[in-house]
């Protein structure tokens, strides 16, 4: 058995890309060792900021020998079947086949081709260079002279060396021979960048591992993440404080290290009067250094910990000391943010967001402002919040984006809005909201549980989620650019977590129209506007049109065509190529007149409603009808889709949680599910009945009679399907079996009916399980298939009731299993 | 031994220091201590200039032609056309220079330690990049007084982009204690158009850099020339009152509307030398053209900094100077010195 060990060295790799590419180079090589039929006992990888390195051990020396038998063409058959054979086989002439006799079908040629096996470092040799030439970085860059061609060699950052050897495990090795842009294989590496920078040879992983060492370099990411945990922790603790653990900055840190080496530096306490995330953060960012805790006081201590990647001639001192001073530096940009931020107060800074954009259709910051306002007020009442306090958490919700702490550190935002607004004497409850309106930003992150900032936190994700179905900006396959599915879930576990009462659509809707009450989408005005404007073009125009509920009218004639000349009016304008046509100018009055009703619908918030109001009176009252109509399809089409779109997430959802995946569709095949809550509750409800022995028996009960009724209704035409829905009559009943049944039935329904409307999804389920005696019964006793016509029809509709009754609890079709 | 002092004393005279090994020039400047001697104004640790001095020497012996700056106002010395330009296109290329560099934006009325609306880069370009590149970046930081088994240099990740070049690189920011000296960058992409070959960029932010070799927090207390006492001159001396007036320029006093002509006109300018150097196989003027491309995103940055550009706007003036840099990128190409046969 033999061992491979390869090490691509070069300059330094991004910390944040070293872990997947070692999983990768293993992945890749020994998935194209066993493709060439090479098996081996086990490979590790490693990476460092120069190095990637493989080590494959217990590999055979060389392929087995394969034979091939190749079946050909029967004896006699027409030469050109021979020459095909002789060709794939790679046969001379026949005389190289063999012929074989099989039963019954005659004489057959066929060929034994003998495959010796190859050498492995051979095949390495000639795997490797095609393999590492599209090894997935993802980001790959050329350099240096070779990188005149344009099929130079791409890596990471310019690769100098490589190391590729092969051999048993206990006796010399051979060097892999390939070379890739220009640079050879061979057996020398090189040491620590700056203690030991020198060149040596190694053979095998064994001896490579330890000359590295030597050469103060730790090949072992997960080695060099427990020096740097342990030393760190040691440190701190020898000074009576807590490591605030950073798995992530951890990670990052031993990636920028070949040789950690952890010191302590300080910075001057006065800087704790910082917020400590702030100082966190800013650390953290800027310096990828750990902050301490202080075990007596609880808050951060005036020390942090940083990893050196050398043994510095001093002890360190230099290096601590450089770093503190940029600690300094750093703190005291952020003290003089927070300074600076706190002298405004949070409501001062609101007009400041109407010049940030938060979606070029969708408007400013200033307007989503307004917007969540709107809809905190409208979903506090619903949810139990107190109303002044939702729209007072949402006014002041986006205020610190306009703070130098935020435009510094991003991912602060919310929780700098909430020490300003302590600061300038909000209400905790506010304050806390403002926090965490953004919440949950992830799987594991905290769920709001007060009501007002649940508000808010729902208001900010339906507005996000409403405006960009509005304009059609869905995700699609794995890219989402908004995160609106994770807009979705947060809502989703919003409203599970805290038990709330919701019906999607209905809080769509309103944040819908809080879209349409914004200036911003006032049809007719911008298009006034576009006209006075030079710098307007045809591009514009296109948005504009595309951006609203009217963009149906302008599918056909004769529309098409003032659209194209309004178009083209603004495009040769812009361009500045020659005059503009009059002529074209009257197609905006066309253009007017189909987006004035809009204008007038928005300005008298009648779209929300969709509905013709008597108000209007100066507008053309069919052209505003049909506006209303279009606007009121065009509003209930987008709340589909958005309820289409939570139904899917919810899924995703209650499957991640355990649910199972036929069960959710069985509640989400009724109609009128729009309350998250009360789905869940109900799939759970279905869960156990099921999982009871009156549940299966129903759905035993239920298949057989849908079963019957699915063929019946196939074999008849659609009229009369149709006619098993309408109710049975007792006077047809004949058998005392079937009587039962439509009286167990009835009560049934009425006790399931009930029960649905209470809420009650188990004394449903319950009542529907006495129908199982009477199903069983009716099934064994009677025929469905009677001679007699009159007879068959009303035992098939008490089938259908039976089904219809079964419905209001599930769709029990979509039940598997 | 000759002794350092002797040669370099010589090399004073004649202005020729080539030939004189840093390390012991070095040790001399310790051993001779001599506060307010000639030397100090070329120690990189005792003065701003020696810095400067410093650092042009190395690359000089590197190869590389010391140019002056370029004479036009320009946010970052890679707008130098020496780098921009000359990135471009096959032909080997090795300059290394100072450039002023001016961010409207960042002006503080000379009262922030740190931050400035004019000051001062270092920039190296080589192309095609050289092999041992780090390692003649570490050595000119070892030529300016920093000892690399003393302080903890780092390569961390930072990819460079200019939207308003259209370029991009991979490379890194270089650390020194945990401080950024130092941008180095393998430019992949310039004016929209991919290098072939690749040139290497090194820009040193000379004032942070100083800072740090001589051990001062705050920007205007830095020694320009290396004298002490009333000798002595800062860098407070020489740019204090420019980043004052400079800053109520920028912020309040700027006239808007000249400005926003001032773009029209060099947009509209730029493309008309390139249109009238155009024809032939050869273009005639991408380097006249290019100057008001520099004089475009100048503008446009004393526009941003008057904050009378929106979020919206700003996207798209970017793009127009992008459009103008695209075209002297492709223009360069026509040329003898972007490779033209």
């Amino acid at each position: 058995m033999s061992d491979f060990l390869l090490e691509l060295f070069s300059e330094e790799i991004p910390a944040r890309m070293q872990t997947q590419a070692a999983d990768d180079l293993k992945r890749l090589v020994t998935g194209a060792l066993t493709e060439q039929g090479l098996s081996f006992e086990g490979a590790v990888s490693f990476a460092t900021p120069r190095r990637l390195a493989l080590h494959i051990a217990g590999l055979p020396e060389r392929q087995q020998d394969r034979r091939e038998v190749k079946k050909g063409p029967r004896v006699g058959a027409p030469e050109a079947a021979v020459q095909g054979f002789l060709k794939s086989a790679g046969l001379a002439s026949l005389s190289e086949a063999r012929i074989e006799v099989e039963p019954k079908k005659g004489e057959f040629y066929v060929a034994v081709i003998e495959k010796p096996g190859r050498g492995t470092a051979e095949l390495l040799a000639e795997i490797l260079p095609g393999l590492l030439k599209s090894f997935p970085w993802p980001k790959s860059m050329r350099w240096g002279a070779a990188s005149a061609a344009s099929e130079a060699l791409r890596w990471v950052r310019p690769l100098h060396s490589i190391v590729a050897t092969f051999g048993p495990e206990t006796e010399e090795t051979e060097i892999v021979g390939f070379s890739l842009d220009g640079i050879a294989a061979g057996n020398r590496t090189y040491g620590h960048r700056f203690m030991a920078p020198g060149e040596f040879s190694v053979r095998r992983f064994d001896d490579y591992v330890s000359a590295l060492e030597k050469a103060k370099v730790v090949l072992d990411p997960a080695r060099r993440r427990d020096i740097i945990l342990f030393d760190a922790q040691s440190l701190a603790y020898a000074q009576g404080l807590e490591l605030v653990v950073d798995m992530a900055l951890l990670e990052e840190v031993a990636g920028l290290v070949e040789w950690p080496v952890v010191l302590m530096g300080e910075f001057d306490a006065a800087f704790l009067a910082i917020p400590p995330e702030v100082i966190r953060a800013t650390i953290r960012a800027n310096q990828k250094c750990f902050v301490l805790r202080d075990p007596e006081t609880g808050g951060l201590a005036n020390k942090f910990i940083l990893t050196a990647n050398i043994v510095a001639s001093d002890g360190g001192q230099a290096i601590a000391a450089g770093n503190g001073r940029v600690v300094r530096a750093r703190l005291s940009d952020a003290k003089f943010f927070y300074d600076t931020d706190l002298q405004v107060k949070l409501e001062d800074r609101l007009a400041k967001l109407d010049d940030i954009i938060f979606h070029e259709k969708l408007g400013s910051q200033g307007e989503r402002v307004k917007r969540l306002v709107l809809l905190a007020g409208k979903i506090a009442p619903l949810i139990g919040a107190d109303v002044a306090a939702a729209e007072r958490a949402a006014k002041l919700a986006k205020a610190d984006l306009t703070s130098e702490m935020v435009g510094e550190f991003p991912e602060l935002q919310g929780l700098m809005g909430k020490y300003y607004a302590l600061a300038q004497g909000e209400p905790e409850v506010i304050a806390q909201a403002i926090e965490d309106h953004y919440k949950p930003q992830g799987p594991n992150d905290r769920i709001p549980t007060d009501p007002v900032a649940i508000a808010v936190a729902l208001a900010d994700k339906f507005d996000t989620l409403t405006g960009f179905f509005a304009i059609d900006e869905k995700p699609t396959g794995s890219k989402d650019p908004f995160a609106l599915r994770r807009a979705a879930l947060g809502i989703i576990r919003l409203i599970l977590e805290n038990e709330l009462r919701l019906h999607i659509p209905q809080v769509s809707a309103e944040a819908f129209a809080g879209y349409a009450r914004m200036s911003e989408t006032i049809p007719a005005r911008r298009l006034k506007a576009m006209l006075d404007d030079e710098d307007s073009d045809e591009e514009d125009l296109d948005r504009l049109i595309a951006g609203g509920p009217w963009a149906w009218e302008f599918t056909r004639e004769p529309e098409v065509t003032a659209l194209a000349a309004a178009r083209r009016y603004l495009a040769v304008r812009f361009s500045g190529e020659g005059e503009p046509s009059e002529a074209d100018l009257p197609a905006f009055d066309d253009l007017f007149a189909i987006l004035t009703p809009y204008q007038e619908l928005r300005d008298l918030q009648l779209v929300y409603d969709g509905e013709r109001s008597d108000d209007v009176a100066n507008v053309s009252g069919e052209a505003l009808d049909l506006a209303c109509e279009r606007f009121a399809a065009a509003r209930t089409d987008l709340l589909s889709q958005i309820m289409g779109f939570f139904a899917d997430r919810l899924k995703v959802h209650l499957r991640d949680q355990g649910s199972r995946h036929d069960l959710i569709d069985a509640v989400f095949s009724l109609d009128g599910q729009d309350d998250l809550f009360l789905i869940v509750r109900r799939v759970e409800a279905l869960g156990r009945f099921l999982d009871m022995d009156d549940g299966r028996n129903l759905l035993a009960g239920y298949r057989r009679a849908a079963n019957i009724l699915r063929a019946e209704e196939k074999k008849a035409g659609a009229e009369e399907a149709k006619s098993y829905l309408d109710a049975f009559e007792p006077a047809y009943f004949v058998a005392e079996e079937e009587r039962d049944l439509a009286a167990a039935l009835l009560a049934a329904a009425t006790a399931a009916i009930h029960a649905v409307a209470e809420e009650d999804f188990e004394a449903a389920m319950q009542a529907l399980s006495h129908l199982r005696a009477p199903v069983d019964a009716f099934f064994e006793k009677v025929t469905v298939n009677s001679e007699d016509k009159a007879l068959r029809l009303n035992r098939l509709r008490l089938l259908s009731g039976l089904r219809a009754a079964v419905h209001k609890v599930a769709d029990f079709s979509k039940i598997a299993g | 031994m000759v002794s350092g002092r002797g040669r370099f004393a010589s090399a004073l005279s004649g202005f020729r220091f080539a030939a004189i090994s840093v390390r012991q020039w070095r040790m001399t400047i310790t051993a001779d201590a001599v506060q307010n001697s000639s030397f100090a104004a070329f120690d990189p640790r005792r003065s701003f200039q020696g810095l400067i001095l410093a650092l042009q020497r190395f690359w000089a012996e590197a190869g590389c032609v010391i140019l002056q700056p370029y004479d036009m106002e320009v946010g970052a010395a890679t707008f130098h056309p020496a780098t921009i330009l000359r990135a471009l296109g096959p032909k080997p290329w090795r300059a290394a220079y100072v450039q002023p560099s001016r961010r409207p934006k960042d002006g503080r009325y000379g009262e922030n330690p740190n931050r400035l609306q004019h000051y001062y880069q270092f920039q190296v370009v080589l192309k095609p990049s050289p092999e041992n590149l780090q390692d003649l970046y570490l050595g000119s930081l070892a030529a300016i007084g920093v000892d690399t088994h003393l302080h903890d240099i780092r390569f961390v990740e930072d990819d460079w982009e200019s939207p308003t070049l259209g370029a991009w690189g991979l490379g890194w920011e270089c650390w020194c204690d945990g401080m950024e000296v130092s941008q180095f960058t393998y430019f992949q992409q310039v004016a929209g158009i991919e290098c072939a070959p690749v040139a290497g960029e090194l820009t040193y932010g000379l004032e942070r850099l100083a800072m740090y070799v001589q051990g001062v927090e705050n920007v205007y207390d830095l020694n320009f020339n290396g004298r002490e006492g009333a000798e002595k001159i800062s860098y407070g001396d020489v740019f204090k009152q420019a980043e004052q007036e400079y800053s109520r320029h920028n912020f309040e006093a700027a006239n808007v509307e000249t400005l926003f002509q001032h773009f029209k006109d060099a947009e509209l300018e730029c493309k008309a030398l390139l249109g009238l150097g155009a024809g032939g196989e050869r273009h005639r003027m991408v380097l006249p053209a290019y100057d008001q491309c520099i004089k475009a995103s100048h503008i446009f940055n004393l526009l941003d900094a008057r904050g009378v550009i929106s979020v919206t706007e700003r996207q798209s003036y970017i793009l127009r100077v992008r459009e103008l840099a695209k075209s002297c990128g492709k223009a360069w190409l026509k040329t003898e010195a972007g490779g033209a046969g």
